[in-house]
């Protein structure tokens, strides 16, 4: 397999296969292998460990679920979506068979068309999360990058909002929900709304909670400019706005990425504590419901969603880092 | 008497500290004529790089100021090039986008787009940079990537040169290399130059007239030594040429004697030894 890869250079075409070759030779695998063990052992201690701890904790309702109880419960959810997606399926062909009779008999009949009425399933749940996260996300964004660029360009600016800033980042989703919410219910009215209120208090609040990072590193970024990379500027007499298209922003972008990471995971955190108070139909209000529903499995089904958070957190984070490479010319 | 292309009056500069202003520099004169390189050579900390700032406009000078063709400079700008120490590359653009960023902005309006890549590759194979035009100067070393800040100068057409201590963050050999390179062009272009540096042989080799400054704070020009060495030069040739030798020896005894500077030295055998240079020095400048 050694011999593989050095032979005389090849095409254009068949370095992939060379790639994927030496990707599958013994040493390479070895070598992931190798990688792949520690945090493998890690796991694998821990569930060896959580599985003989939970039934010594007894609840109200039973015992601490283990990951045995979790699997199960994950399998159920899954079954109640696949389920559901059948049922829904169904019930369009039937309504599309029942409209097309109707039409066929009256060419001028008013045929309903109507969704499947059913609450979401966990998986519905799970990307009503996401697209909350990530609308909120790129409003933070869309807020927090151009007032950092100010910030970090003026220095009177920086002086006069950094106070304001001090004092607003600590500040909890949880004490920002009652005012978000009475305000989109007061501004928010119109008789076929796109969003839901819920949707739109979940969004907001995630970003109040979430800019606060993208925007101290950003203005961070952009006051450390290199000073000789200023004055290269100053001699190429480049113009307020090309300066700080050419030289200021892309210098900043490091700095701007290590915001938005931070800021996507506290957005993350953030979302599902506001899900659960403004009811808004993903993650944090399965958790809640099923609080509140008390039932034998709620503490599996409790934990099955613990899990599915954590992981899509590491999901998106890694996303992020993977936009992050490309993007920063430093690393 | 030619008419000077550069000329530096009665600068002085100032600077603002706790206590009180600091007199960096004071009644610094220099008129410097079309096709001249001239080095800066002095201690650290005499205002080599403040005087040169002056020129570029970095810096406004307290009271005096520097005209350049019969006009009054007192702002950056691109016919007033620097080469920084460190070579000062946009890390995120490559070799090629760093020399078209200089051209883009100062030729935009008097160039064809054909015309300016014709050109940034001309000034890129002056330095010998083509081959490397599409890496970033990460991915060069040093060496390189501080020719490629000479070719972005080169590139404005400046009417004068100025260079930082251009060649301090390289080593020996390189700089070797760079200073020939920097004689070649020199002899092609013929341009206006002002170079920073704490290298003797460097100064002697590559300039036409060697401007010594004094020790800070107040320093001025001290001696100025035309250097009537036939160009091209070659360093080898020139080691036991006597000509060379002595204006060698000129320079090493002002830096050396007439503007010896003591730093303190390691308490030995418990006593401290330091010595200020205000009294000999101000003494010396007084004979000169």
């Amino acid at each position: 397999m050694a011999t593989l890869s050095q032979t005389a250079p090849s095409p254009r075409g068949l370095r992939w296969l060379r790639a994927l070759a030496d990707k599958l030779s013994g040493r390479s695998l070895a070598e992931t292998g190798r990688q792949m063990l520690l945090p493998a052992i890690g796991i694998a201690l821990f569930l060896a460990f959580w599985h003989l701890a939970a039934p010594q904790v007894q609840t109200s309702l039973g015992a601490f679920p283990g990951p045995a109880d979790v699997w199960e419960q994950s399998g159920r959810l899954w079954q109640a979506h696949s389920n559901q997606r059948d049922r829904a399926d169904q019930f369009v062909i039937m309504q599309e068979k029942r409209n097309e009779g109707i039409l066929a008999e009256n060419p001028d009949a008013e045929v309903k068309i109507r969704d499947y009425p059913s609450a979401p399933t966990f998986f519905d749940q799970i990307f009503t999360s996401l697209g909350t996260v990530l609308a909120g996300f790129v409003l933070a964004t869309i807020i927090a990058v151009p007032l950092g660029v100010m910030v970090g360009l003026n220095r009177y600016f920086s002086a006069a909002v950094n106070p304001l800033i001090q004092i607003f980042k600590p500040v909890s989703p949880l004490a920002w929900l009652p005012l978000v919410t009475m305000v989109v219910s007061a501004t928010y009215v119109s008789d076929d709304p796109m969003f839901e209120k819920s949707f739109l208090t979940s969004m907001i609040t995630v970003t109040l909670c979430s800019l606060w990072p993208t925007l101290i590193n950003t203005s961070v970024g952009v006051s450390a400019v290199n000073p000789d990379l200023l004055s290269v500027s100053k001699v190429l007499r480049l113009s307020f706005w090309t300066h700080v298209r050419k030289v200021v922003l892309p210098s900043s972008v490091p700095m701007i990425f290590t915001g938005l990471r931070v800021s996507l995971g506290i957005a993350w955190m953030v979302l599902i504590a506001a899900e659960m108070l403004a009811q808004s139909p993903g993650l944090g209000k399965f958790v809640w419901d099923e609080f509140q529903n008390g039932s034998s499995e709620s503490l599996s089904r409790i934990m099955v969603a613990v899990l599915a958070i954590g992981f899509i957190g590491f999901l998106l984070d890694r996303i992020m880092l993977l936009i992050q490479k490309k993007v920063a010319w430093n690393e | 008497m030619t008419k000077s292309h550069l000329e530096i009056t009665n600068v002085q500069m100032a600077f603002d500290t706790q206590d009180g202003p600091f007199i960096a520099l004071e009644n610094v004169d220099l008129k410097i004529r079309k096709g001249e390189f001239v080095s800066l050579i002095g201690h650290s900390g005499c205002g080599k790089s403040t005087v040169l700032n002056i020129v570029a406009g970095l810096l406004q000078a307290t009271r005096g100021g520097c005209v350049l063709n019969g006009h009054e400079v007192n702002t950056p700008g691109p016919e007033r090039a620097v080469v920084f120490q460190n070579h000062s590359l946009m890390p995120w653009l490559t070799v090629y986008e760093n020399v078209e960023l200089a051209v883009q902005q100062v030729f935009r309006k008097t160039m064809a787009k054909q015309e300016r890549r014709d050109w940034i590759r001309h000034n890129l194979e002056l330095v010998n940079m083509a081959h490397a035009a599409n890496k970033r100067p990460g991915e060069i070393s040093g060496g390189m990537a501080q020719r490629v800040g000479i070719a972005r100068a080169l590139a404005m057409k400046p009417s004068v040169l100025l260079m930082d201590e251009p060649f301090g963050a390289v080593d020996a050999l390189t700089r070797a290399h760079l200073q020939d390179s920097l004689m070649d062009i020199q002899q092609e272009l013929n341009n206006t130059v002002i170079m920073i540096t704490h290298d003797v042989d460097e100064a002697v080799l590559l300039s036409d007239r060697i401007i010594m400054m004094t020790n800070g704070p107040k320093a001025t020009v001290g001696e100025d030594l035309h250097i009537d060495l036939p160009r091209p030069r070659n360093r080898v040739a020139l080691a036991d040429n006597p000509t060379y030798v002595h204006y060698r020896q000129d320079v090493l005894r002002f830096l050396y004697e007439k503007q010896r500077k003591l730093e303190t030295i390691a308490p030995r055998r418990g006593r401290q030894k330091t010595e200020t240079n205000s009294d000999e020095t101000s003494a010396q400048a007084a004979k000169a």
